[in-house]
């Protein structure tokens, strides 16, 4: 259904230039990112981006919202059973409709690596497995050395927000969250932590999208 | 003398990346190992002989996102 007074691109392009202004909305309108697992931190990283414009994302994960990922991930009750990827992807088109945004619904395998971030200058590790982020981490960096990639460890429960940090590993390879609080009894992951570690990871990709320079990576 | 997440560490002669890994009771399935500014691919733990002088920062995932 087309709605009414449909928004136009030039518009939202407007008022993103006057947020931003024009040299750094040229770098997010060109700049294309993956996000890899879309949960608490994969569903809040891919929001931040949106909203600033990134103007090709790829969205990746295999897996349907539940219940019980509404107390930190990005979805809404009328999204329960339906893939993450179907689910996020109807959300970002609600807050910029001319995004590029391709979803890849898929459980990442060393196997599928090097073929799904092929084309992902920039890929966000938001997965939930320590395994898988392992997985994730090795594959990137050994495939697509030049590849810029952002990756955290440690945000569960509701201790200190400080602890939180970036941290550079490489030139390529930044590292968000406190390396250490991991899910337990009594320790889940919660809305607020898990937010302010993807804000970390988000706010990552951004400072690289706009302190690159212009040229395609 | 070599740099291992940011601590001067003492080896022995010889000690591999999966040495040191073992003694330390790291999980393999759960790290990424930098060396020198590149990442070692995981198939290579066992050949790679920590020397003096490397800078290595070893990344211990733990669960959640």
């Amino acid at each position: 259904m087309e709605p009414r007074n449909p928004i136009t691109k030039e518009q939202i392009q407007r008022a993103l230039r006057e947020r931003h202004s024009a040299g750094v909305q040229d770098k997010l309108d060109h700049a294309r990112v993956a996000v890899a697992g879309l949960g608490g931190l994969g569903s809040n990283v891919a929001f931040a981006l949106a909203r600033i414009g990134v103007g090709h994302l790829h969205l990746i994960d295999f897996d349907r919202v539940d219940l019980a990922n509404l107390n930190r991930q990005q979805y809404f009750l009328r999204h329960l059973g339906m893939y993450k990827t179907d689910a996020l992807k109807e959300e970002l088109l609600q807050i910029n409709p001319y995004l590029d945004i391709r979803t890849d619904c898929i459980r990442v395998t060393e196997g599928n690596l090097p073929e799904l971030f092929a084309e992902d200058p920039i890929v966000c590790e938001a997965f939930d497995s320590p395994e898988a982020k392992a997985m994730l981490v090795n594959g990137i960096l050994e495939h697509f050395p030049q590849a810029f990639l952002v990756s955290a460890s440690g945000m569960a429960g509701y201790s200190d927000s400080n602890r939180i940090q970036t941290r550079k590993i490489t030139d390529h390879f930044y590292l968000c969250g406190d390396g250490i609080a991991q899910t337990g009894p009594g320790y889940g992951l919660m809305a607020p932590r898990v937010a302010l570690c993807a804000a970390h990871e988000a706010n990552c990709i951004a400072q690289y999208i706009c302190t690159t320079k212009g040229e395609e990576p | 003398m070599i740099q291992i997440n940011g601590t001067a560490v003492e080896l022995a002669e010889g000690t591999t990346l999966q040495d040191y890994l073992d003694q330390n009771q790291y999980n393999p399935a759960r790290v990424a190992v930098e060396r020198n500014g590149a990442i070692v691919p995981k198939a290579a733990y066992p050949s790679t002989v920590l020397a003096d002088g490397d800078q290595v920062e070893i990344v211990h995932f733990v669960g959640g996102g």
